[in-house]
């Protein structure tokens, strides 16, 4: 369970997150909506604890990740916007460096990349190393490393995005995969479809705040729209930078 | 204590496969500066040698008038060539490196015994000629003190009267000194190869990741910042020192190449001054490593930081170039600074000269005390949100 605090972000005179609260449960998507901009990844890094905010607080499963943050690093599968892998090393020893990092024992880690392998399909490539890669390969690897030590909360920043539309069916089923282990997926957007098509809830971020945090249904109704394009564009006031 | 060492056999696995850098630690690093090195040092004992030894032609223009003087010439090894028309054009044009003439006054001032003048047409500012020069002014300078002595003798006077003072050289270098002189820029090689073997890893390890977005990721791992730049220097440090001990040994096997007991010098590159080398300069491998991470931290790109890098070399050349033109007497505190006491310790040690315990220690613990610094200043610039961030 991730729980985000009022949390502010400002970069000089910028504010690029503005009061951001919201809720992220166990077993439930929870899609993070916004149009380029919005404040999403600025959100998610401090989620990561890879940037401090200004003010406010993140609690991964009840940890303040002020107070503790490599606690909460161990607790979450992050694919951040950057996605670089090690040229050099192939799929698999991309994998298992990040297994090592995570603390885990050899056996452990020869288990559970045999098993993201073959769940993400990509026993061809495994071996291979990441030097021309596509960008569907890469990602894979990308979710692969990020997941190797079984976390229970998933965190992926635009994880569709430079995706095919056989590579995004995928990846959603995946998505799905993971809510169904039981897991608490996160994941951000600027794709209304799919955002519809996958989450349990949606929160909706415009300038750096919050302005819909709901279950889909919920959001159409409460925009008094018959579709989700409609209800968004409603909530976020334009529909620039959103993608269809 | 296990994540840094993960980190550390990444590095090093992943940078020996790329080609390049392993070519430069093993390869291009440790030899080029001996080879340079080598090569230089042969070919200026060969040219110094070859012109003691080999017969040195010399036009000479009116040789008839002087026979006595010609046959002197002749027996100490000067060829004499045929007369030439415009030798002071020869000489400006450089057909010919000098020129002796004999003027036809020379039999006369000879036989009457006033001073028989001898003109040497040269161009002083051909350094190649120099050598030719001082010889044949050398031959013609003991030729004359021979004629006066035997003048001095046939007027029955001691020989001794012309020769009221006698300076007797008493050259207090040892061979090894004098060999040490000649090497006073080992040290900066030395130096050198660790600043060229640490170069690759720094940037591919810092400013490389950055460029190619992996220090994101990377940084979402459980493992403080600290720890992940500790392995990342240990490996930078590793390919560094491979190519210090590598470069320590080829210099080793080159020193036989060198024909240095022809110059009158001994130099002691034995396993004690490797051992000894090894010992000071390892602080000072991870001060460099150290130091090119925290120069690469801040690029944004892996070929700016090859810009910070390059420049970053010239340091270590400063204290070299401030010692070899400033004669210098070796201080206790110059073992305090780290590059200087490196250099002091490796030129001594090369000649042979007895370096204390006590320096090597402090030399040491200077060098290592700076590195952890550093260390810590960089640790502090990877923690900064920035460092991550790529776009």
């Amino acid at each position: 369970m991730i729980e985000l605090r009022d949390l502010h972000k400002s970069f000089g005179t910028v504010r690029a997150v503005d009061g951001v609260s919201f809720t992220a449960r166990d077993g439930e998507i929870t899609g993070l909506l916004g149009p380029n901009g919005a404040g999403k990844t600025t959100t998610l890094r401090m989620l990561y604890t890879l940037m401090k905010p200004d003010s406010g607080q993140v609690l991964v499963d009840g940890i303040d990740a002020a107070v503790d943050p490599i606690a909460v690093r161990k607790r979450l599968g992050v694919l951040p916007d950057a996605r670089g892998l090690y040229k050099r090393l192939s799929s698999r020893e991309n994998i298992e460096y990040f297994g090592r990092l995570q603390g885990m024992d050899e056996a452990t880690i020869a288990s559970r990349s045999a098993a993201l392998i073959k769940a993400l399909e990509m026993e061809e490539i495994a071996e291979r190393r990441t030097d021309g890669f596509s960008q569907g390969q890469r990602v894979k690897t990308a979710i692969a490393r990020a997941l190797i030590h079984d976390p229970k909360n998933c965190i992926l920043d635009e994880p569709t995005n430079g995706l095919d539309v056989m590579a995004t069916r995928a990846m959603r089923e995946f998505l799905r995969r993971l809510k169904d282990e039981g897991r608490c997926v996160l994941f951000s957007s600027h794709i209304m479809q799919e955002v519809g098509a996958l989450c349990d809830r949606i929160v909706v971020i415009a300038h750096g705040r919050v302005v819909a945090d709901a279950s889909p249904d919920a959001l159409r109704e409460q925009a008094g729209a018959a579709n989700l394009e409609d209800a968004f564009v409603k909530v976020i006031g334009s529909a620039e930078g959103l993608a269809a | 204590m296990k994540s840094v060492l993960t980190v550390f056999l990444k590095e090093v696995r992943e940078n020996l496969r790329d080609r390049r850098t392993v070519m430069n630690t093993l390869l291009t690093g440790p030899l080029m500066a001996p080879l340079i090195f080598v090569l230089l040092i042969n070919g200026i004992v060969a040219r110094e040698l070859d012109k003691a030894d080999k017969p040195l032609p010399v036009p000479v223009i009116g040789a008839e008038r002087a026979p006595n003087l010609v046959d002197a010439l002749k027996q100490s090894g000067i060829v004499i060539k045929p007369s030439i028309s415009d030798p002071e054009r020869a000489v400006r044009d450089q057909d010919a490196d000098l020129v002796l003439r004999i003027p036809e006054s020379y039999a006369d001032s000879w036989n009457s015994g006033e001073p028989a003048q001898v003109e040497l047409i040269y161009d002083e500012s051909q350094r190649d000629a120099q050598g030719s020069v001082a010889r044949l002014r050398g031959i013609l300078e003991s030729y004359a003190q021979r004629t006066s002595t035997m003048r001095v003798i046939a007027r029955g006077l001691s020989p001794t009267i012309l020769r009221p003072l006698v300076v007797a050289d008493r050259d207090q270098s040892t061979a090894q000194a004098r060999g040490g002189m000649m090497f006073s820029m080992l040290p900066y090689f030395f130096i050198l190869g660790a600043f060229i073997g640490g170069m690759a890893l720094a940037i591919d390890t810092t400013a490389g990741e950055r460029e190619r977005q992996s220090l994101e990721p990377l940084f979402a791992n459980p493992v403080a910042r600290s720890k992940i730049l500790l392995g990342k220097l240990g490996a930078t440090g590793a390919f560094a020192l491979t190519t210090l001990v590598l470069s320590i040994i080829a210099f080793s096997l080159a020193g036989l190449f060198l024909p240095t007991e022809k110059l009158g010098m001994s130099l002691s590159i034995g396993p004690h001054f490797a051992v000894l080398t090894v010992l000071v300069m390892l602080p000072l491998v991870f001060l460099i490593a150290s130091l090119q991470t925290l120069a690469a931290a801040f690029a944004k790109t892996f070929r700016e930081a090859q810009t910070y890098l390059s420049l970053l070399m010239f340091v270590p050349a400063v204290p070299t170039m401030l010692m070899s033109i400033f004669p210098f007497k070796t201080e206790t505190w110059m073992y305090a600074v780290p590059l200087v006491g490196q250099q002091v310790t490796i030129t001594r040690l090369m000649r042979g000269e007895a370096v204390s315990g006590s320096e090597i220690a402090l030399c040491f613990a200077c060098t290592a005390l700076a590195a952890v610094l550093v260390y810590f200043i960089t640790a502090r610039i990877y923690r900064g949100e920035r460092l991550a961030i790529s776009t």
